[in-house]
């Protein structure tokens, strides 16, 4: 394989990590507290608002329903107005963040679920304010299954980003896509393939690793 | 009543103002004529939990409250620290009326008032030692100060070494160890005990309440405990009230309430706790009014005095009937005796009914189960 070849699977799986690591970050960022959100204004939780929790679950919904590749392309004016341009891996970030945020957050409010309601009365007994039964029972019990939450969102985020190629994302999809399958090239899509597949087990096993030490049930 | 500032309990200045109007029997628990109706989803008919509950703790005492599962002691002690806001009515815990504080005043508030769970709830992501600082971090104190706290809190419960622990680690005892710690480390003014021993094995159920007592005396400390079992009852509390479909239908000094119950249930529990039943095959036989050749069974309670009067053996001579023990018992209550014995009444009409005057003006409770037939 020339040495071109090897620059291009190098750049593109760099691509994919950056997309991945980017859109991961802010959709943690902002999915953890939409979750949070959502399980705290539930009915008969410390913050009950039914009606904006109804409006934060329809939301959410809509978010999850629309498949990506719809997504992608049906927000491209929004991806435009944000960074400039609707090809790239920046323009990738876009629609795989907001892909991703409503995915993490029901996940998170779904570890949120999994706490006792004993916890959160023992801290209102204590006196707690709903903000410090957020920051001291809720997240710090829910963590590992937040770990998890976020585990699953970032192995769905590298093979949404393969379909990110579709739309000139660039990385490691792309390039399969590209060269692997319109240029009749099996070996590259080989290649593409089984990077992705150990991009995967890393961050599957690192995401386990992280479950187990924040794990003290 | 003394109001403590500061000193033996953490309070800044602002914290709590003494109390206006304490009167001068020292009520640390006040509850007047609380109701508390739910109102579930889809039902235009609320549920009536609690009904019209008046309830006074005094200082320093252990209050029980006991009752059958679905009786409303949860919904109860939930009230005195607002976890279950009350429909109506009052509740004044130390002299500050919780019901009309909401938001910061009532966090603060409650940092006067410890709870401890039946499944501990203690936060698994936290190690013992974390889970007793818990409290400390939300009052805002520092971690020297929380630290000076805590260590001798974990050396009273003889958790010192488990310090670094976890609770999975932790057995059953340990851990509600720990969260009596937890209620602790606040210096709150009030215990609340919601079933605290009813996941735990008989052993560590004693353990626990020798604990809970050793609170209450060297402390001072305030207890209300809600529990179905007759046990810890009997074991550590002072006054117990009787709660029954939302209501508090008997209230008693512990040794009353053994010796003496007022309603049905209160005499139910009893029976249940001394298994102070007749024989099966004497209950099959058992005709509620009298034969002519019949004799009763009666249950005869006794307590103080009466325990140690020669009692049978009188009435067989005053009377001239024989007297048949089926079952008898003898149980100790704090300070107080109780005798108990189930008997038969040997003799003929005149001479049982006689023998029945006889026990009633003596210092027993006589409760006459039925009679049964003798062949002549």
């Amino acid at each position: 394989m020339s040495g071109a070849m090897l620059e291009l699977i190098l750049e593109a799986t760099l691509d994919t990590l950056y997309m991945v690591a980017v859109s991961g970050l802010i959709s943690a960022a902002l999915g953890i507290p939409l979750g949070v959100l959502l399980y705290v204004t539930r009915p008969r939780q410390i913050l009950e608002q039914p009606a904006l929790n109804g409006v934060l679950g329809v939301i959410t919904n809509i978010g999850r329903s629309v498949p990506f590749i719809i997504l992608m392309v049906a927000i491209i004016p929004f991806t435009r107005a944000l960074v400039g341009s609707s090809i790239g891996t920046n323009a990738a970030v876009v629609p795989l963040t907001i892909a991703a945020i409503p995915f993490v957050a029901r996940l998170v409010e779904g570890a949120l679920n999994e706490i006792s309601p004993g916890l959160v009365e023992a801290a209102q007994s204590m006196g707690a304010t709903p903000w410090q039964i957020i920051t001291k029972v809720l997240l710090p019990e829910a963590r590992g299954g937040i770990f998890t939450a976020l585990t699953v969102t970032i192995v769905t985020l590298v093979s949404y980003s393969a379909m990110a190629g579709a739309v000139g994302g660039g990385g490691l999809g792309d390039l399969g896509i590209r060269y692997g399958y319109n240029r009749f090239n099996p070996t590259i899509m080989l290649i593409t393939v089984v990077i992705l597949v150990v991009m995967v087990q890393g961050f599957q096993s690192l995401g386990d690793y992280l479950v187990r030490k924040s794990d003290h049930k | 009543m003394a109001t403590r500032q500061g000193g033996l309990f953490f309070g800044r200045p602002t914290d709590r103002p003494p109390p206006a109007g304490a009167t001068s029997v020292a009520q640390m628990i006040r509850l007047q004529n609380v109701s508390k109706t739910y109102y579930p989803r889809g039902k235009s008919a609320g549920v009536e939990a609690l009904k019209a509950v008046d309830l006074h703790v005094p200082k320093g005492q252990i209050h029980g409250v006991i009752g059958l599962s679905g009786a409303g002691k949860s919904t109860l002690i939930r009230c005195v620290n607002l976890l279950e806001r009350p429909t109506t009515g009052t509740v004044t815990v130390d002299g500050q009326e919780l019901t009309g504080l909401s938001g910061d005043a009532l966090n603060q508030a409650r940092h006067r008032i410890g709870m401890i769970f039946q499944h501990f709830n203690l936060l698994t992501s936290r190690t013992v030692y974390a889970n007793v600082a818990l409290p400390l971090e939300l009052m805002g104190l520092k971690t020297d100060e929380i630290r000076e706290r805590v260590t001798p809190l974990l050396e009273l419960d003889r958790l010192a070494d488990k310090a670094r622990h976890y609770p999975a680690q932790l057995s059953g005892g340990q851990k509600q160890r720990v969260a009596i710690a937890r209620a602790l480390a606040s210096r709150p003014r009030v215990l609340l005990c919601d079933e605290a021993t009813s996941a735990l094995d008989p052993h560590t159920t004693g353990a626990i309440l020798e604990l809970l007592q050793d609170i209450n005396q060297k402390l001072g400390l305030t207890i209300l405990l809600i529990t179905h079992e007759m046990e810890v009852v009997k074991t550590i509390c002072h006054r117990v009230s009787l709660i029954s479909g939302g209501e508090l239908v008997e209230e008693a000094e512990v040794g009353d309430f053994f010796t003496a119950p007022r309603t049905r249930l209160g005499r139910d529990f009893l029976n249940d706790f001394l298994e102070l039943e007749p024989p099966r095959a004497l209950i099959e036989r058992l005709e509620e009014a009298p034969g002519e050749h019949s004799h009763p069974v009666v249950r005869l309670a006794f307590s103080g005095d009466a325990v140690s009067t020669p009692l049978v053996s009188r009435l067989a001579r005053e009377c001239g009937i024989d007297v048949s023990i089926l079952q008898a018992k003898v149980e100790s209550i704090q300070d107080r005796t109780l005798g108990l014995m189930i008997a038969e009444l040997m003799g003929d009409a005149e001479d049982t009914r006689r023998a029945l005057a006889y026990l009633e003006t003596h210092d027993l409770q006589v409760e006459v189960l039925g009679h049964v037939r003798r062949d002549a």
